[in-house]
């Protein structure tokens, strides 16, 4: 067996390496917690490794006692035991305290994350966002303030921010890594849960967290990411009052996007809408805000945020996120035509 | 095998094969299709990770992505893990108790080929207009906007091969209370067939919740009923529910088996009897219990509340505790014993490690706070396979190694058996170690790529490249297994010397009638405090006498046919194919036919003849 110890002892430095290498992207990763949530879940994680590691220990040492020192030498016939009643004792009794150890923290850490009381009080000022999640995009309504926007959350920070999360069609799962998470958006019913977002962390992060749909949704579902942008409570009254001005659809500055906006009107707007005041029902939104497209940090949640990329999106949908229900919903459009539109949609903009 | 088809030629074995009620040959039928099926996945397994191997990949498409997850964890849970470990209850519970089959033998055979029908209905899928794709949970709201057939072959198979199952459950636990030889009391029984009656019950009440599910599906997919249709009044949290009543249980009906293997494996090769055996005994019991309390951590993030998630956090934190004992207990038998390393061994050895990596997971995925994050992740992808391919896995391949003496007559070559071990073990290790952290960095499970610049690059690659070390054990394996069966080198009754039980007081392979006379079973390891006796074999039970034995039937293969053809017709029904309804006709009228013709027919078995028994003394083992 020393060949299994050999190995063994390499999986342990392989296994300090990997620790060492780091734990991951600040703007993804659950180890990088940045937000209250995501704290008491990354310490709830610490303590049950680190019994978990007390646990493991103890069996390896028996275990490398065993195979070192019980091989087969000899064809003696070793003394039957039935058992001991002290050893059962011992690692039945243990174990529970252990486990309690770690059940009352689970227990009271389980009601934390659950309280969201604030948000039924009434003139409570707590800010409440309204998410419907759909194949593959996300929406997200703050009724407080009457504005809607999708694929882009954008909250403010160190305050909590309150969900309100459902699903159009599937269910699939609401997931910010670094955040906290995760709570699955049902089809019958609405789930809530509350996050907060800490500056210090948000903007080791570049202030844009990742999002992600973690319930299995379709063939897309691995491209169903959101973002994030952070940003401190004055920035964000400003973006709402930004986006709260916008009554209706502006007005395209250009003459080529002037020219994008009436292939837009003809094509896209039955399912698009360009003002964040959208008085539609949710059941009835059938694709994307893109109010403030033009500020977005992807297209279509995945691309790189360019027109090069919003082009071949527009080109071939099915090709960037196949299932999607875009495709085959407006005319195919000509070189000329897609360059009006790319220069109408990238100057939808509600801030300067 | 091989032996049967020398003397007999094809046809004659496979007509043997087709109609037999022996356990032993149902035990072979069931490693062959367990086994084939479990390549089947292996090989789904291999394209999900040359499809993750690199970001933005290629290979297969999206949509095509998530059929090969969806079948390869049906596949491996329903179509591999289950019947490879029905082969060893079927082949080696009967032997360890003392009696000459199971209870009822035409209805095992009827087990098997419906489970057989029902796993190939479901690979058919991929012939047809595409295989399920809604995951092996197949979660109601998208296996409902499923298109083409895929979920219906799931729905349809699996009701199918979830009859076989039930009554080979049921068969199981009626042979273990009603059959046990003389002087083999409860507390005398060997832990696997402990294992095997556990399981049984687990069997008995999990595949119910699982087949109402599923009809309720049939249901809304086939004639527009609404029971998970949310916009009519549906819902689709009842479907979970339902699933994880059976799914949570189902884990244990596929590790409670594998610790009944490694009990046997440990206590054999560490030539001391099992320590704490009634602990051990009491810990299986109270594992199958708790396994029905603690399904919803499967749902700690559908939105039950804290009250339920807090409840069924601290019932599955409680799980460890009775696990805890069985590891201490294994490691116990080893302490002070004489532990020889042959193949069997190295993997009973290699699973403590693996297992308690896969327990201490768990553990840490039921603090329910925490599972928000880990949730549906590559933590829990890589805490799933600890567990399954650590335990059960494991147990397969050692008892495939340690039984198959007893069940074809000759032994798998031990060097090549541990180059498998090795190579398995280390791309076992290499494949799902890195996914914990994968799943922690924030990578979803289930997702048929993932974008560059997120940290998943290297370890995916890794991840990867570790399954091409288990596919290579699996090709050693089955080479060993082809030279193995060429060479058909005969071995004695006790072939690792060691044996402690009573299926290895017996013949390898055993005759068909298992004892001539009933064994008389002194104690714990009955076929081992004989040999410490100096004895050869067991003391008769009973004096030699004609022993009754049941008919060849082939009615179980047509029973279950009938219900094959029957679910075509019922799939096709859909799209409203003039001959859809004929053909669900036919098929019921195949199956019922069949039952009926049971029924009125008078069949009383066979006797063999004492004096036939005497004559077989001289050539025993090889005429079987």
């Amino acid at each position: 067996m020393k060949r299994l110890a050999k190995w063994r002892l390499i999986s342990v430095f392989a296994i300090l390496s990997l620790i060492l290498s780091g734990c991951g992207e600040p703007f993804l990763s659950t180890l990088r917690p940045a937000g209250e949530v995501a704290d008491i879940q990354y310490d709830l994680m610490k303590l049950s490794t680190l019994i978990m590691v007390g646990v493991i220990l103890v069996v390896m040492v028996i275990f490398f006692i065993v195979l070192i020192k019980f091989r087969r030498k000899d064809e003696k016939i070793p003394k039957q035991v039935e058992g001991s009643h002290k050893l059962e004792i011992i690692w039945t009794t243990i174990p529970i305290l252990l486990l309690l150890l770690l059940a009352v923290p689970t227990v009271s850490a389980t009601f934390k994350l659950a309280d969201v009381s604030p948000m039924d009080k009434k003139d409570s000022d707590a800010l409440v966002i309204n998410v419907r999640s759909n194949l593959y995009w996300w929406e997200f309504e703050y009724p407080g303030q009457k504005i809607v926007t999708s694929q882009d959350l954008v909250v403010p920070t160190d305050e909590k921010v309150y969900f309100n999360l459902i699903s159009s069609d599937v269910k699939h799962s609401f997931w910010i890594p670094a955040v906290g998470g995760k709570l699955d958006t049902n089809t019958e019913n609405v789930n809530k849960f509350w996050l907060e977002f800490d500056s210090a962390k948000a903007e080791e992060a570049g202030d844009l967290f990742y999002g992600k749909c973690a319930e299995l949704c379709g063939p897309s579902h691995a491209l169903m990411d959101f973002k994030v942008k952070t940003m401190d409570r004055d920035d964000f009254d400003n973006w709402v009052a930004n986006m709260k001005d916008v009554k209706e659809p502006a007005k395209a500055d250009t003459a080529l996007a002037q020219e994008g906006q009436e292939i837009f009107n003809k094509s896209c707007i039955s399912c698009h809408a360009v003002t964040p005041t959208n008085a539609t029902p949710p059941e009835a939104r059938l694709a994307p805000n893109l109010s403030n497209f033009g500020e977005r940090s992807r297209i279509a949640g995945v691309l790189d945020h360019n027109e090069e990329e919003l082009k071949n999106w527009i080109r071939t949908p099915e090709k960037y996120k196949p299932g999607n229900l875009m495709t085959g919903k407006y005319p195919e459009l000509s070189e000329d035509q897609l360059d009006a539109l790319t220069e109408y949609l990238m100057g939808l903009k509600v801030q300067e | 095998m091989s032996t049967y088809a020398q003397k007999k030629g094809f046809g004659a074995t496979l007509w043997d094969y087709l109609t037999t009620v022996d356990h032993k040959k149902i035990a072979i039928l069931y490693l062959i299709a367990g086994g084939f099926f479990f390549v089947v996945g292996g090989l789904e397994a291999v394209f999900i990770r040359i499809q993750l191997a690199v970001p933005n990949n290629d290979f297969v498409s999206a949509g095509l992505f998530n059929e090969i997850i969806t079948m390869h964890g049906t596949t491996m849970i329903f179509l591999a893990a289950m019947p490879l470990v029905f082969a060893f209850m079927n082949a080696v519970m009967p032997l360890q108790i003392g009696a000459r089959d199971v209870a009822f033998p035409f209805v095992n055979a009827l087990g098997f080929w419906l489970f057989f029908f029902g796993g190939v209905f479901l690979n058919l899928s991929w012939f047809f207009d595409g295989a399920p794709d809604a995951g092996w949970t197949s979660y109601a709201s998208l296996a409902m906007a499923s298109k083409g057939h895929g979920v219906d072959f799931y729905v349809l198979g699996l009701q199918i091969s979830g009859i076989g199952t039930l009554i080979g459950g049921i068969n199981f636990l009626v042979t273990i209370i009603n059959m046990r030889a003389p002087g083999m009391t409860y507390m005398r029984m060997p832990l696997f067939t402990w294992s095997t009656f556990v399981t049984s019950a687990l069997i008995l009440f999990a595949f119910p919740p699982l087949t109402v599910g599923l009809v309720l599906m049939m249901f809304d997919r086939m004639f527009g009923s609404n029971f998970f249709e949310a916009s009519m009044g549906g819902n689709t949290v009842i479907w979970e529910h339902l699933f994880w009543i059976f799914g949570h249980p189902e884990v244990y009906i596929l590790v409670l088996p594998a610790f009944g293997i490694f009990s046997e494996i440990f206590a054999m090769f560490s030539r001391k009897r099992l320590f704490g055996y009634s602990s051990m005994v009491f810990a299986t019991v109270l594992i199958g219990f708790l396994g029905f309390m603690v399904w919803a951590h499967h749902m700690f993030t559908t939105g039950l509340g804290p009250v339920a998630n807090a409840i069924f956090a601290v019932a599955t934190m409680a799980i460890g505790v009775p696990t805890g004992i069985k590891i201490f207990n294994w490691l116990l038998t080893m302490w002070g014993g004489s532990v020889k390393f042959t193949t069997p061994m190295h993997y009973a050895v290699a699973f403590i490690p693996s297992f308690v990596a896969g327990g201490v997971t768990g553990v840490m995925l039921a603090a329910a706070a925490a599972d928000y994050q880990y949730h549906d992740t590559y933590f829990v992808v890589a805490h799933f396979h600890y567990v399954i391919v650590g335990g059960v896995v494991f147990a397969i391949l050692a008892g495939t190694h340690l039984y198959w003496p007893k069940m074809f007559g000759t032994m798998l070559n031990e060097t090549l058996g541990k180059i498998t071990f090795w190579l398995f073990f280390i791309g076992f290790h290499m494949t799902f170690f890195i996914q914990h952290f994968l799943g922690l960095w924030g990578m979803p499970r289930r997702v048929f790529t993932y974008l560059p610049g997120q940290g998943f690059e290297t370890s995916n690659l890794i991840s990867s490249l570790g399954a091409v070390f288990m596919s290579l054990g699996v090709i050693v394996l089955l080479y060993n297994v082809i030279m193995t069966s060429v060479k058909n080198e005969r071995v004695g009754n006790d072939p690792w010397g060691d044996g402690r039980t009573l299926e290895w007081s017996l013949p390898s392979p055993p005759p068909f009638y298992n004892f001539k006379q009933l064994p008389l079973v002194r104690g714990l390891d009955a076929y081992w405090l004989e040999k410490m006796e100096g004895k050869k074999g067991m003391t008769p039970a009973e004096p030699l006498g004609d022993i009754h034995m049941p008919n060849a039937s082939f009615l179980p293969f047509v029973i279950a046919f009938g219900l094959f053809v029957a679910a075509f017709g019922a799939l096709f029904n859909m799209d409203d194919k003039a001959w859809s309804v004929p053909v669900i006709i036919i098929g019921l009228l195949i199956t019922f036919g069949a039952m009926f013709l049971r029924s009125v027919k008078d069949d009383h078995g066979f006797h063999i003849h004492k004096e036939e028994l005497m004559e077989d003394d001289n050539d025993k083992g090889v005429k079987a």
